[in-house]
């Protein structure tokens, strides 16, 4: 099996052309927004592993997210933890529960997954409902940001946003690696055909429940950033919306895409923005956001803008 | 008093009933759901915002109509079927060829949307529907207080989802729809109008969800909110049922309400999760539901 090489030269100027935007964009844009942006941007990377890569509709990642925000809240204000380690106590908390929550969802596949992942996931909110660490409808507010490794102050604005910027980038290039690398290539011939997968001797539930679990801890390590970034942990990082809504940024960036989850994700945040305020049309554009992907472009923004960028050699 | 266990009887009974109609609106929902897999291959997302919808137009008619109980309980399902045949033709036609998992996006896009204009329209609170009054009072059985209301929507909902399974079952039509379930090329080929039978089974689920909020409208209160929080537990049912066979979704549906209730008296914290935890002991022990066949 020959694997494409990690980076073509024409994919280069590219990708550095993009981290040059993401270095300088701060000095034009409101910074909180582009972190928003970032940290569910790697949320909706995270998510589009396992649909995009694996074929798997997780109605429940809500969960990683949420959780990993509240226990990254609560290591930083209660514990008194540095950024990174409470960083680390919240992508834990995520690996942990998806590998239990991959493990019973796996059982199942297509719609059923779906279901049960969103069930589990409910369960996860009831408990948050319902537990002090959590403080109910108030969430963990006033979460402090802390010293980076002891010597970087995060609660400057724009050294929390390199922060971001680096552990996003990192983030999104190891998930492409995996996604080229030969692990990866098993996991889009279970996506493609899972019976021949099978037939040629795969563990396919092992495949399918590594693929989860990985996707869990990024989701995780997306909720963890953004508790820092906002400094609340609160239900609705929790809830079936958060689901739905991560679900939505990578349809609307493109399914099985490196960069249209995060593009679909500056929109999604964009379009938040914009309505936030205005009763409940942040709902139902986003639900008429859905409707039209599923109808019309079932292949996101990047599908549209595949022909162009193929021309141009920066995709395979 | 009389007593069980260390609990009322009063208690017990009250939130077994609870349960019991609890389980009427997740059998109801998760019938119309397992109805609408069947033939269209798609979770209906949209159940719960349809159910939201029948309590609603319930509401509105008698607040803007001066339409009672009774005539709601024809004219709600009729405007949700409606509803429901339009979305079908216009939206979840174009999609039968493609994967399953876009009927989901698909019909939770439309739940959003759906709950999104109600909220927009008429608030988060919940508004108050008042019981009918050939409803209204109670009887008192002994060991319990038996609510005339409670007890008539106990009733019309078994009626309802025996109706239906008899008529899937039992009849000419019903052995058309199971076999267009089985292979809709074939029956078409026998000279049945297939998209049509596609059609009406959407608008007559969505119907069973739109009867299922008329009846709840009197219990909860009429609120946007009242589908999405019912829908994800009815698909918790539906996971544990399988939707293999009409009377398991039924009987799944009333046995959970049950387990619900139960669990109210005993350890209400856990009351909300209960349903949940079901879910996962039933795919440790038998992953195919309980009346489910294969994956």
């Amino acid at each position: 099996m020959t694997l494409p090489p990690f980076v073509t030269s024409r994919q280069k100027p590219f990708i550095l052309a993009l981290l040059g935007l993401g270095v300088v964009l701060p000095f034009a844009v409101y910074p909180v927004f582009l972190m928003k942006g970032l940290c569910f941007g790697l949320f909706a990377a995270a998510f589009n592993l396992l649909l995009g890569y694996v074929g798997l509709l997780s109605f429940g990642h809500a969960m990683f997210f949420g959780w990993s925000a509240y226990l990254t809240a609560h290591a930083a204000k209660e514990w008194g933890l540095t950024p990174e380690l409470a960083i680390l106590m919240g992508v834990a908390l995520a690996t942990a529960l998806g590998a239990v929550v991959g493990w019973l969802a796996i059982r199942r596949q297509g719609i059923y997954f779906a279901m049960i992942t969103l069930a589990l996931a409910q369960l996860g909110f009831f408990v948050a409902v319902q537990a002090p660490m959590t403080h109910g409808e108030d969430g963990i507010q006033g979460v402090p940001r802390g010293h980076l490794f002891g010597l970087f102050d995060l609660a400057d604005t724009m050294t929390m946003y390199y922060f971001v910027l680096a552990v996003f980038v990192a983030s999104l290039l190891f998930l492409y690696r995996v996604v080229n690398s030969p692990f990866g290539q098993v996991l889009k011939a279970i996506r493609d055909n899972e019976p021949r997968a099978i037939s040629l001797g795969y563990e396919v539930s092992r495949y399918k429940l590594i693929a989860f679990v990985l996707s869990a801890a990024f989701a995780g390590l997306a909720g963890s950033l953004k508790s820092l970034v906002f400094q609340l942990a609160s239900l609705a990082d929790v809830s079936w919306h958060m689901s739905g809504e991560v679900v939505l940024m990578t349809l609307l960036g493109g399914v099985g895409t490196v960069l249209g989850p995060t593009v679909g994700a500056f929109l999604v945040v964009a379009i938040q923005d914009f309505f936030a305020g205005i009763g409940s049309w942040v709902i139902i554009i986003q639900g008429v956001i859905f409707v039209v992907c599923v109808l019309l472009f079932r292949s996101g923004m990047i599908g549209v803008l595949a022909p162009w960028l193929k021309r141009r050699g920066i995709t395979g | 008093m009389m007593t069980i266990l260390g609990i009322p009887t009063q208690a017990l009974f009250g939130q077994l009933l609870l349960g019991l109609i609890n389980g009427a609106f997740y059998a109801m929902l998760s019938l119309g759901l397992a109805l609408i897999f069947g033939l269209l291959n798609i979770i209906n997302f949209s159940h719960g915002a349809l159910y939201m919808m029948g309590a609603f137009v319930a509401w509105l008619a008698l607040n803007f109509l001066g339409l009672g109980y009774w005539p709601a309980l024809i004219v709600a399902p009729l405007v949700v079927a409606l509803a429901g045949i339009v979305i079908e033709r216009t939206m979840l036609c174009r999609l039968y060829k493609l994967d399953h998992l876009y009927g989901l996006l698909l019909t939770f896009g439309l739940a959003l949307i759906i709950e999104g204009l109600f909220r927009e329209g008429y608030g988060v609170s919940g508004q108050p529907y008042s019981v009918p009054s050939e409803l209204a009072g109670g009887w008192n059985l002994g060991f319990m207080f038996l609510p005339i209301y409670r007890g008539w929507v106990v009733v019309a909902s078994l009626v309802l989802c025996l109706g239906t399974w008899y008529a899937i079952e039992k009849t000419k039509l019903g052995a058309y729809l199971r076999a267009a379930t089985e292979n809709p090329t074939l029956v078409q080929a026998f000279g049945i109008n297939v998209p049509v039978m596609i059609t009406l089974t959407y608008g007559f689920g969505v119907a069973l969800a739109a009867i299922a909020g008329v009846l709840a409208a009197p219990i909860y209160q009429v609120s946007p909110k009242m589908g999405s929080d019912l829908i994800i537990v009815v698909f918790a049912v539906v996971v544990i049922g399988g939707m293999g066979s009409i009377m398991g979704s039924i009987l799944t549906g009333y046995m959970l309400g049950l387990v619900e209730g139960l669990t109210k008296v005993f350890y209400p914290e856990a009351a909300s999760t209960v349903i949940f935890m079901v879910m996962v002991v039933v795919l440790l022990i038998k992953p195919a539901g309980l009346f489910g066949k294969g994956a």
